[in-house]
C-alpha cells in the first residue's frame, strides 16, 4: 500500500490554519528560518481518513480477536476507560499547574485519582509505597534497578553484581545493564524453577539484588520464592520482582508478602489499558518501608485536612525518572478498571486467568510437548519440538493460527524451552474462543503429522506473507525521504 | 460478571477437562503460608458508578483559566479527524507488531512516522519513538557515548531544567562525566562550552528554542564539537522546526525532542511521545524500535521491525537500551497531525505561534515595569519577561482573574525571581493576550 508520502499532492489542503489576527509582526532574521517548508503530506482530510482507516484494517487487535501473546496479556480494555481518560478536566490540564504558587488546590481531582492509585497499587502488591512515574514495564526495572544502586550507596556496600535467572525476560539484564550493573546468569532447575544450588555458587558480596519475575515466564510460581529472599537479603541484596504477570496473582499473593523488596507492575498488562500499538503503558514501582526515601522525585502526600500535595524536598531521592507524574492519562484508565471490580472483581480476574490457562494446557497437552507438565497459573508453555522434526517449527504454528484467524501466542520465549511456545489466553476469553482456538492447534498438530508442506505457505489470507527480515536488515529502508535537488 | 465471560456452568466444565475441584485448588502451587487475605479495597462499581465518581475528580481540576503555560508542553489545536482516526480500535487494542503480516498497519505508520521525522527535523533516519523528550535527551545522551566511545557529556543550562534533573538521576550510577555549562544573555555560552570541550567529549547538548523561548543557530557548536570529534545533540519543538532552521541543517549529529505538541493535549504530564532522529552511519548505536521496508515471500512491498540486533530481547546485557517497545499510539497521532496538517499547515501554525508571540511580547512591554529578560535574542512563541515584582506574587494575582499566566523561572534560577515564562500558541486569541496585558497591568 502506498505511504501517505507518495499520496500527496502539491496543492491539496487538509485543514484550514486560524489566522493570526495580529498587527504585523516583527519578522524573525532570515538566518534562523527555515528555507523550504518539510517535506509532509499534501492531502485532504479525507485522504487522511481512508488512508489511516485502510491501514488499521492491516492490523489485529484484542478486539479483532483472541490474542493469546504470552507475557504481554492481551485482555479486554473496557471502553469505560477510554471515555474517562478523554475528559477535559484531565486532558487539558497542564502538569506545570500544581508547581505554581496556589497551582496545587487547582489540581486535586487529579492528585486524588494518582494518591487512590499509589494506595490501591500498595495494598494489592503488600508494598509501603508506590512512585506513579515511570513510563512503561521496562522504565519500571531501570527506575527499580536505580533504587537499589541508592541503597547500596546509602549503605556504603560496594556491590557490581544483579543475578538474573535465564529464563527472565530480556529487558531485566538490559535494565541492570544499562544502570551500571555487572549481569548474572542464574540456571533453572529441572521443574523450570529457581535452582537453589546454582543461586547458592552465584551468591557473594557483590551481588546487590536479584531480579525475579513471579510467577516466572513459564507460568509457574515458584514455592521457593521466600528461601530465595532470605539468601539474598543474607548479603544485604534486594529483591525485585519483575510484575509482568501479575494478573496470576491478584487478591491471593501479595509479592511484598513473599519477600520481595521492589516491583513494577504493567498497568497496561494487569489493569486493562490499552497496548496501543506498543505504547503509551505505565509501570509504577513499588517498595517497601526502607527503600520509599529513595523513590523518584516528586511523591505525592495527603495533608490531614484531607488535601494532597506534591513532595519534592526528598533529599536520598533517586531525582526524576519522567518528567511529572507518569503517563498520566494511563494511570486514570487503570484507576477506572480496579474501580469497576473491586476486591472480590480482581480475585475474579486471576482465578479466571489461571483457569483459561489451565484449560488450554489440559486440551491441548497431548498434542504438543509440555516441558513442565504440572498445573500452570495464567500462562502455559508448549514447545513445538515434536513437530520441528516435519519442519513445522513453532514460527510455522504461528503463521498457520494467523490463517485461522488467531493472532498466534509468544514464540521463541522463554529462551530456555526450544520451540517456545508461550500462551496466555487471560480470564476476559470465554470457552468458546478457547475451544475454537485449541481445535486450530489440534488440527495444525494434525496437518504437521499428515501434510507438513501445507503449513509452511502459512499465512496466506493476509496482505502480505514471510517478511524478508534479512533484506531489510541488510538494506535498510527506514524512511521515505524526498529526493534531495 | 464484568470482563469475565465464562459463566459458572462453563466454569465447572473447564474444571472437569483440567481435573480440578475448584479455582481455589488451582492456587495450590502457592504455598498456603504465601497467600493473602481478602485486599483492602473497595467492592466493585458499576459504570454509572464509576464515571460519576471520575467526573467528579475531573471538575475538581481548575481548566477554565487562559493558560499561558508551556516549558516545553503546549496546548495546540487538535483536529477532530485527528480523534477518529487513533480511536480506531484495531490500533489502540493491538501490541508491538511481532508478526508482521497482521500488524502491517502498525508498522506501515512507524515507517510513515519515522519518515515524517525526518522530514521535520531534516535528518537521515529516526526510531520508532521513546517514552518522552526527557528520556530521549538520556537516550541520546547513552547512544553518544556509544558511537564515540568517550566519558565527557556537556549540556547546556539552557536545556529544559526538567530533562537536565532527569539526566542526572538517570547517570548518577554510571561513572560519566557530566558537565553542565551556564548560558549567557539567554543562549549558550559559546566561550564558555569550547573550554570544557575536551578530547574526552562524547557529545555538547543544547536546545533551541532553549527554555527561556530563545532560538539559536548552533552551527557554529556542531563546528566546534565535531572538530574535536563529538557529537551534537539537538532537542527541539517539532513544530517550531516548520518555520525555524531545522536541526539538521545546522549539524547536528542527534536530534530528539518531544512530540506532545504534534497532537496530543497536555494531558498533566503523559502521555508522551519521544522522538529521535539521527545519522544514517550511526544506526546501528541507536535505541528503540525501528520498522523498515522490505519484501515478501511474493516480492510484494510490506514493513517490518528490523535493526533488532540491537534490541534487549536478543542482546539482553549487550543491548543499546532496555526500551522494549516504543509510544506505539503516541506516534501514530504525531503521524495523523502531521499529515492532517500537511507541508503548509504546520508551518502556518508554527507562523501564528510566532505572530502572536510576538504581539504578546510587544503588548507586555507596554505595561509599566515589564522588561524582557534577554532583549538580543529572537524568539519563537515563547519568552521571559522581567517583573518589578516577584514572579510568584503576579501568577497568584492572575489566578484569581482567571489567568493561567506563565512559570515562574525561579523555581530553577533563583536570580530569576522576578522572571515569568511565557507561552502564546495559536489556541490563545489577540483578545486572550490583550486580557492578559490589561489584568498585569492593573495588579502592577
Amino acid at each position: 500500500m502506498k505511504t501517505i508520502f507518495e499520496k500527496s499532492v502539491p496543492g491539496r489542503r487538509a485543514v484550514r490554519v486560524v489566522p493570526a489576527g495580529v498587527d504585523t509582526p516583527m519578522p524573525i532574521k532570515a538566518q534562523l528560518l527555515r528555507k523550504e517548508p518539510p517535506e509532509l503530506p499534501e492531502v485532504s482530510e479525507l485522504d487522511v481518513v481512508r488512508h489511516f482507516t485502510a491501514l488499521s484494517r492491516k492490523n489485529f487487535g484484542v478486539d479483532t480477536g483472541f490474542y493469546p501473546l504470552g507475557s504481554c496479556t492481551m485482555k479486554y480494555n473496557p471502553k469505560v476507560a477510554e471515555r474517562v481518560a478523554h475528559l477535559s478536566g484531565f486532558a487539558y490540564l497542564h502538569p506545570l499547574v500544581p508547581q505554581l504558587p496556589g497551582g496545587e488546590m487547582m489540581v486535586q481531582g487529579a492528585l486524588a485519582v494518582l494518591h487512590e492509585m499509589h494506595r490501591m497499587l500498595s495494598e494489592i502488591c503488600g508494598m509501603s509505597a508506590f512512585t506513579m512515574q515511570p513510563l512503561a514495564g521496562a522504565h519500571g526495572e531501570l527506575t527499580g534497578v536505580m533504587i537499589i544502586a541508592a541503597y547500596h550507596r546509602r549503605r556504603g556496600n560496594r556491590k557490581t553484581t544483579i543475578l538474573i535467572p535465564d529464563s527472565g525476560h530480556g529487558t531485566n539484564p538490559a535494565s541492570a545493564a544499562i544502570a551500571g550493573y555487572e549481569v548474572r546468569t542464574v540456571g533453572s532447575d529441572a521443574n523450570g524453577l529457581t535452582d537453589i544450588e546454582a543461586l547458592k555458587k552465584a551468591l557473594d558480596d557483590n551481588v546487590a539484588g536479584m531480579m525475579l519475575t513471579c510467577p516466572n515466564t513459564l507460568g509457574l510460581f515458584d514455592p521457593q520464592v521466600r528461601r530465595i529472599a532470605e539468601l539474598i537479603h543474607g548479603v544485604d541484596g534486594l529483591m525485585y520482582c519483575d510484575g509482568a504477570n501479575l494478573n496470576a496473582l491478584l487478591g491471593r499473593c501479595r509479592p511484598g508478602d513473599v519477600g520481595f523488596d521492589i516491583m513494577h507492575v504493567n498497568l497496561h498488562k494487569t489493569f486493562a489499558t490499552p497496548h496501543g500499538g506498543g505504547g503509551p503503558g505505565a509501570g509504577p514501582v513499588g517498595v517497601v518501608e526502607k527503600l520509599v526515601e529513595f523513590l523518584p522525585t516528586s511523591i505525592i502526600r495527603e495533608r490531614p485536612d484531607g488535601s494532597y500535595y506534591l513532595d519534592y524536598d526528598r533529599p536520598r531521592s533517586i531525582g526524576y525518572v519522567a518528567p511529572f507524574y507518569g503517563n498520566f492519562g494511563v494511570i486514570l484508565r487503570a484507576y477506572a478498571y480496579i474501580l469497576l471490580l473491586g476486591r472480590e472483581g480482581l480475585r475474579r480476574v486471576s482465578g479466571n486467568a489461571v483457569l483459561n490457562a489451565n484449560y488450554i494446557r489440559a486440551r491441548l497437552k497431548g498434542r504438543y510437548h509440555l516441558p513442565y507438565d504440572r498445573i500452570c497459573m495464567h500462562e502455559c508453555v508448549f514447545s513445538a519440538s515434536r513437530q520441528a522434526g516435519k519442519g513445522v517449527r513453532a514460527l510455522t504454528v504461528a503463521k498457520a493460527l494467523i490463517d485461522r484467524g488467531f493472532h498466534p501466542p509468544t514464540v521463541y520465549f522463554p529462551l530456555t524451552v526450544p520451540e517456545a511456545m508461550m500462551i496466555e489466553p487471560t480470564e476476559t476469553e470465554s470457552k468458546e474462543t478457547l475451544d475454537a482456538f485449541i481445535d486450530a492447534m489440534i488440527e495444525i498438530a494434525d496437518l504437521a503429522e499428515a501434510d507438513p508442506a501445507s503449513l509452511q505457505q502459512c499465512p496466506t489470507t493476509t496482505p502480505v506473507s514471510r517478511l524478508d527480515d534479512t533484506l531489510a536488515a541488510r538494506k535498510p529502508d527506514l524512511a521515505a525521504l524526498p529526493a534531495r535537488p | 460478571m464484568p470482563f469475565i465471560s465464562n459463566t459458572p456452568a462453563q466454569q465447572k466444565q473447564m474444571l472437569d477437562a483440567i481435573g480440578a475441584a475448584s479455582v481455589d485448588d488451582l492456587f495450590a502451587g502457592i504455598p498456603p503460608e504465601l497467600l493473602c487475605g481478602e485486599l483492602d479495597i473497595q467492592p466493585g462499581m458499576t459504570e454509572q458508578e464509576v464515571r460519576r465518581r471520575i467526573t467528579a475528580l475531573a471538575d475538581k481540576n481548575l481548566t477554565g483559566q487562559t493558560s499561558f503555560l508551556g516549558g516545553g508542553f503546549y496546548d495546540h489545536f487538535i483536529p477532530a479527524a485527528l480523534d477518529a482516526i487513533i480511536s480506531r480500535s484495531e490500533f489502540y487494542t493491538s501490541y508491538t507488531p511481532y508478526q508482521p503480516e497482521i500488524s502491517q498497519g502498525t508498522l506501515q505508520a512507524i515507517y510513515e512516522f519515522q519518515s515524517a521525522i525526518c522530514r521535520l527535523t531534516d535528518m537521515q533516519v529516526a526510531n520508532a519513538s521513546l517514552y518522552d523528550g526527557g528520556t530521549a535527551v538520556y537516550e541520546a545522551i547513552m547512544m553518544a557515548l556509544r558511537v564515540t566511545g568517550r566519558r565527557r557529556v556537556i549540556v547546556d543550562d539552557s536545556v529544559n531544567p526538567i530533562y537536565r534533573k532527569m539526566v542526572r538521576s538517570y547517570t548518577s550510577n554510571l561513572g560519566i562525566d557530566l558537565v553542565e555549562t551556564a548560558s549567557r544573555d539567554g543562549l549558550p555560552d559559546r566561550e564558555a562550552i569550547a573550554a570544557r570541550i575536551s578530547d574526552d567529549t562524547a557529545a555538547v547538548i543544547v536546545q533551541t528554542p532553549n527554555f527561556f523561548g530563545c532560538i539559536d543557530d548552533v552551527s557554529d557548536l556542531s563546528e566546534m564539537v565535531h572538530a574535536r570529534g563529538g557529537l551534537l545533540i539537538v532537542s527541539g519543538y517539532p513544530v517550531a522546526m516548520a518555520l525555524l532552521k531545522p536541526p539538521g541543517q545546522m549539524g547536528a549529529d542527534i536530534v530528539v525532542g518531544e512530540g506532545q505538541s504534534l497532537g496530543m493535549p497536555v494531558s498533566f504530564g503523559g502521555p508522551y511521545l519521544g522522538f529521535m532522529a539521527g545519522r544514517m552511519e550511526h544506526v546501528r548505536k541507536m535505541p528503540g524500535r525501528i520498522a523498515g521496508r522490505t519484501l515478501d515471500a511474493l516480492g510484494r512491498e510490506g514493513f517490518v521491525l528490523t535493526l533488532q540486533a540491537r534490541e534487549q530481547h536478543i542482546r539482553r546485557q549487550k543491548a543499546t537500551s532496555n526500551i522494549c517497545t516504543n509510544e506505539g499510539l503516541c506516534a501514530l497521532t504525531a503521524l495523523v497531525y502531521m499529515s492532517l496538517m500537511g507541508k503548509h499547515g504546520l508551518r502556518e501554525v508554527a507562523q501564528v505561534c510566532a505572530d502572536r508571540g510576538d504581539y504578546a511580547r510587544r503588548r507586555l512591554l507596554g505595561v509599566p515595569g515589564v522588561t524582557m529578560r534577554f532583549p538580543k535574542r529572537w524568539y519563537f512563541n515563547e519568552f521571559v519577561v522581567s517583573l518589578p515584582v516577584a514572579a510568584e506574587k503576579v501568577i497568584r494575582g492572575l489566578f484569581t482573574r482567571g489567568i493561567a499566566a506563565g512559570f515562574p523561572m525561579g523555581r530553577y534560577w533563583p536570580e530569576m525571581n522576578n522572571c515569568l515564562l511565557l507561552a502564546v500558541t495559536e489556541k490563545r486569541t489577540r483578545q486572550d493576550i490583550d486580557f492578559l496585558a490589561h489584568a498585569l497591568e492593573v495588579i502592577l
